[in-house]
C-alpha cells in the first residue's frame, strides 16, 4: 500500500439519535482503500455496514449522523463539506449502487433520462447530448439495443437489466470510487454472477475503487482484494481476502469462514451439519461491555467482557480485534 | 419509435369505446333510480303548487302531465324520449328541460372550474411545501389551514365571506351571476374551493412525504443533486398520480357541494335548478340535472384515467 490513499476513513462513528439518546450504531470504524482497489466490507443486517456507505456518499439523514471521526478523499477531509461541494463528490466522483434494482429507478422517468441526468448535473452537457451519451452509457454496460432501451421504463426492463442500468449512472461520470451495497442480493444467481463480472470489468478499466458491501463472505472475497468484518457496529478483522479464509483470526470471522457451505466438502469430511453461529448479534441500543462479540464467543474470558479490544496488527498483514487471536 | 406509437394507440382507443359503452348502464340505473325514487315519495307537482287547489283541477292536471299513468309506463315513455335526446318538458316552467339545462350549465362550470382552479393552485405548492419541511413553521401553519378548511360547514363559511367581503368591505357583490364577470364568480367559488384546497394540500404532503422516502429518491440524492432537483425531477411527477386521483374524485364531490354554495350565492347553475325542482316535485327537471351532474361526473373519471396513462407509464389500457 503505496501512495496515499483514494479514501481514508479514521475512527468514524456514526450516531443514532432517537430523539431521547444518541447511541453509536457505528464507531471506531477506520479503514483506507487505494485507488483502483477493491475493498469489501462484510457482515450481518445490522451490523452497520450500509450506513459507514451512506456516510462516505454522504447520504445519512436523520436520525443518524456523523459523531466523530474523519473521511479523507483524495487528501481532503469531506465529512464537514457544505451540501454543495458534497453534491459535487456524490455521483460525481463517489457513485453508489443500491440493493433493490426493483424501487432504485424511478418509475415514471425512462432509464435514459436517468441516467442522462448524470452528465446534465456534472460534466455540464445539454440534455441532447447527455440523451446520446445515455445510449453510449447503455451500450457499455452491455443493455442490447441501447438506443431502443434508452426510452424504456424501469418496468420494461428485468431486475438484471435494471441493475446494468445502475452501473450506467453509477458509473457514468468515471468516478474514483464505487460503493455498491449488496448489488446483487436481490438478484438470480445467474444474474449475479453477470453483474458482478460486469461491474469489476468495467471498474478495472476505468480504474475505479470498489467498496462492495454485502452479508456474503464468500461473493466479497471473491471479488475484493481486501475485506474488513464488521461485527454490532465495530471492524473486528481486515485482512486479505485469501488470508481470511486460510486463517481468519477473529473468533467471528472463523464462525462466518465455517457456516459456508463448500462444494466437495463431504466427499473431504465425510457428511456433517454445516456450523453455525450460537446466539444472536445484539441491538443498537444494547451493545455488551468489552468485546461485542463476546456473549456468543467460545473463547470469551473475563478481559473480552469488560475491555473493548484495541486492532492488533496481525504479522501476516491486516488487522484484528480480538484479546485472544492467534 | 413510430411503432410504439402505434402500439400504444390501438388498445388506447379500444379502451375509451369500451368505456363509453359501458357508462350506459351507469346512466340508466341513474335515471331508474332517480325515477323509482320520486313514484315513491309523497306529493307531486300538482299537490305543491296550492294547499287547497279543487280536485277536479288537481285530476286534470295530472292527467295532463301524464301523472296519471302507472310507473313503468312513464317510465318506458321517459327513457324513449331520453334515447332521442329529449330531457322533456319542465313541469314548473314548460320550457324543454334541455333549453333549462343548457342555461344554466355554464354558471356551474364556471363556478366547479373557478374553485377547482384556486383549490389546485393553492392546495397543491401548499403541500408540497409543507412536505419539504415537516414539522416546520409552514408545515404547521398549512395544515391547520387544512384541517380548519376541510372542517368548516360550507353554508357557515359561505355566510362569513359574504359578512366580510360583500357588506363589512364592500370589495364584491354578496350574491347573483350579475354580468356573469368575475367579481360575482370570486366569492362563490372560494366558499366552493376551500374544502378541495385543504383537501389537496392534505394529500399532496402525504404524497410527497411517502414518496421522499422511497428507494429513488434515495438514488436521485446519491446523483449528487440538490433536494429542489430531487423534487423537481424525481417526485413531482410521482405525486401527480397521487394528486390526479384526489382531484379527479374532488370533482364529483364539488358538483354536490356546489348545490349548497349555488343556493347559498343565489347562483343560477344546475345545483339550484335541482334543489327548486326537487321541493316543486318537478321531475323531469329534477332527471334532467342529475343526469348531466352524473354524465359530467362520468367524464371527467373517465378523462383522470386518461391522464393516468400520460403520467404514469406503467399503467397500461389493456
Amino acid at each position: 500500500m503505496t501512495g496515499a490513499p483514494l479514501i481514508e476513513v479514521e475512527d468514524l462513528r456514526i450516531d443514532l439519535d432517537d430523539g431521547e439518546r444518541r447511541v453509536a450504531a457505528a464507531e471506531g470504524i477506520s479503514f483506507r482503500i487505494d485507488r483502483g482497489e477493491t475493498f469489501g466490507l462484510v457482515g450481518e443486517s445490522g451490523c452497520g455496514k450500509s450506513i459507514t456507505a451512506l456516510a462516505l456518499i454522504g447520504l445519512l439523514r436523520p436520525p443518524l449522523s456523523i459523531g466523530a471521526g474523519m473521511i479523507r478523499f483524495d487528501g481532503r477531509e469531506i465529512q464537514h463539506l457544505s451540501a454543495a461541494a458534497q453534491r459535487d463528490l456524490r455521483g460525481n466522483r463517489i457513485a453508489m449502487i443500491f440493493q433493490e434494482p426493483m424501487t432504485a429507478l424511478n418509475p415514471v422517468s425512462p432509464v435514459g433520462r436517468q441516467i442522462a441526468e448524470m452528465f446534465v448535473l456534472h460534466k455540464g452537457n445539454s440534455w441532447r447530448e447527455a440523451h446520446q451519451l445515455a445510449v453510449e452509457a447503455l451500450a457499455s454496460v452491455r443493455v442490447p439495443a441501447p438506443e431502443r432501451r434508452v426510452n424504456d421504463y424501469p418496468h420494461q426492463l428485468s431486475g438484471g437489466m435494471r441493475q446494468r442500468v445502475m452501473i450506467a449512472i453509477a458509473l457514468a461520470c468515471g468516478p474514483d470510487l464505487l460503493i455498491a451495497d449488496e448489488p446483487t442480493t436481490a438478484l438470480d444467481v445467474t444474474v449475479q454472477a453477470e453483474i458482478i463480472e460486469l461491474m469489476r470489468n468495467l471498474c478495472a478499466e476505468r480504474g475505479t475503487a470498489i467498496l462492495m458491501i454485502s452479508h456474503d463472505l464468500g461473493l466479497v472475497a471473491n471479488v475484493c482484494r481486501r475485506v474488513a468484518v464488521m461485527y454490532a457496529g465495530r471492524i473486528v478483522e481486515e485482512r486479505g481476502s485469501a488470508d481470511i479464509f486460510r486463517t481468519p483470526s477473529h473468533p467471528y470471522t472463523q464462525g462466518l469462514v465455517d457456516s459456508l457451505p463448500r462444494l466437495g466438502s463431504r466427499a473431504a469430511l465425510g457428511r456433517s451439519r454445516l456450523k453455525e453461529i450460537a446466539g444472536v448479534v445484539p441491538a443498537i441500543t444494547n451493545f455488551p461491555d468489552g468485546c461485542r462479540f463476546n456473549p456468543r464467543c467460545a473463547h470469551a474470558t473475563d478481559i473480552c467482557r469488560s475491555v473493548a479490544p484495541t486492532a492488533d496488527l496481525l504479522e501476516a498483514g491486516g488487522l484484528v480485534r480480538c484479546h485472544h487471536h492467534a | 419509435m413510430e411503432a410504439v406509437e402505434g402500439r400504444k394507440k390501438v388498445p388506447m382507443l379500444s379502451f375509451l369505446i369500451r368505456r363509453l359503452l359501458q357508462t350506459i348502464p351507469t346512466v340508466l340505473a341513474v335515471v331508474l333510480l332517480v325515477f323509482v325514487l320520486f313514484s315513491v315519495v309523497p306529493g307531486s307537482i300538482v299537490s305543491s303548487m296550492s294547499d287547497d287547489a279543487d280536485p277536479q283541477v288537481e285530476l286534470r292536471l295530472k292527467k295532463q302531465l301524464g301523472l296519471d299513468d302507472p310507473v313503468h309506463v312513464r317510465f318506458g315513455a321517459y327513457i324513449a324520449k331520453l334515447a332521442t335526446g329529449d330531457f322533456g318538458t319542465s313541469f314548473r316552467t314548460r320550457e324543454p328541460v334541455t333549453a333549462m339545462l343548457a342555461k344554466r350549465a355554464w354558471p356551474t362550470l364556471q363556478l366547479i372550474f373557478a374553485a377547482m382552479a384556486f383549490s389546485v393552485v393553492l392546495g397543491v405548492p401548499l403541500g408540497f411545501i409543507a412536505a419539504l419541511r415537516p414539522g416546520g413553521l409552514v408545515d404547521s401553519a398549512a395544515m391547520i389551514v387544512a384541517v380548519t378548511g376541510l372542517s368548516i360547514a360550507k353554508f357557515w363559511l359561505g355566510l362569513v365571506i359574504m359578512y366580510v367581503f360583500a357588506l363589512k368591505l364592500g370589495w364584491l357583490p354578496s350574491f347573483g351571476y350579475g354580468d356573469g364577470g368575475l367579481k360575482y364568480l370570486l366569492l362563490p367559488a372560494l366558499t366552493l374551493g376551500v374544502s378541495p384546497m385543504a383537501l389537496f394540500a392534505r394529500t399532496t404532503r402525504a404524497a410527497v412525504l411517502e414518496i421522499m422516502t422511497a428507494d429513488f429518491v434515495r438514488t436521485a440524492r446519491s446523483k449528487g443533486m440538490s433536494e429542489t432537483r430531487v423534487v423537481k425531477w424525481h417526485v413531482m411527477r410521482n405525486a401527480l398520480v397521487i394528486i390526479l386521483t384526489t382531484v379527479g374524485l374532488q370533482f364529483g364531490g364539488l358538483m354536490g357541494q356546489a348545490v349548497v354554495v349555488e343556493k347559498l350565492f343565489s347562483w343560477p347553475g344546475i345545483g339550484s335548478l335541482l334543489v327548486d325542482s326537487v321541493l316543486q316535485r318537478d321531475i323531469p327537471a329534477v332527471q334532467g340535472s342529475i343526469l348531466v351532474v352524473v354524465l359530467a361526473f362520468l367524464a371527467i373519471n373517465l378523462l383522470v384515467d386518461l391522464l393516468y396513462g400520460v403520467i404514469d407509464p406503467r399503467i397500461r389500457y389493456a
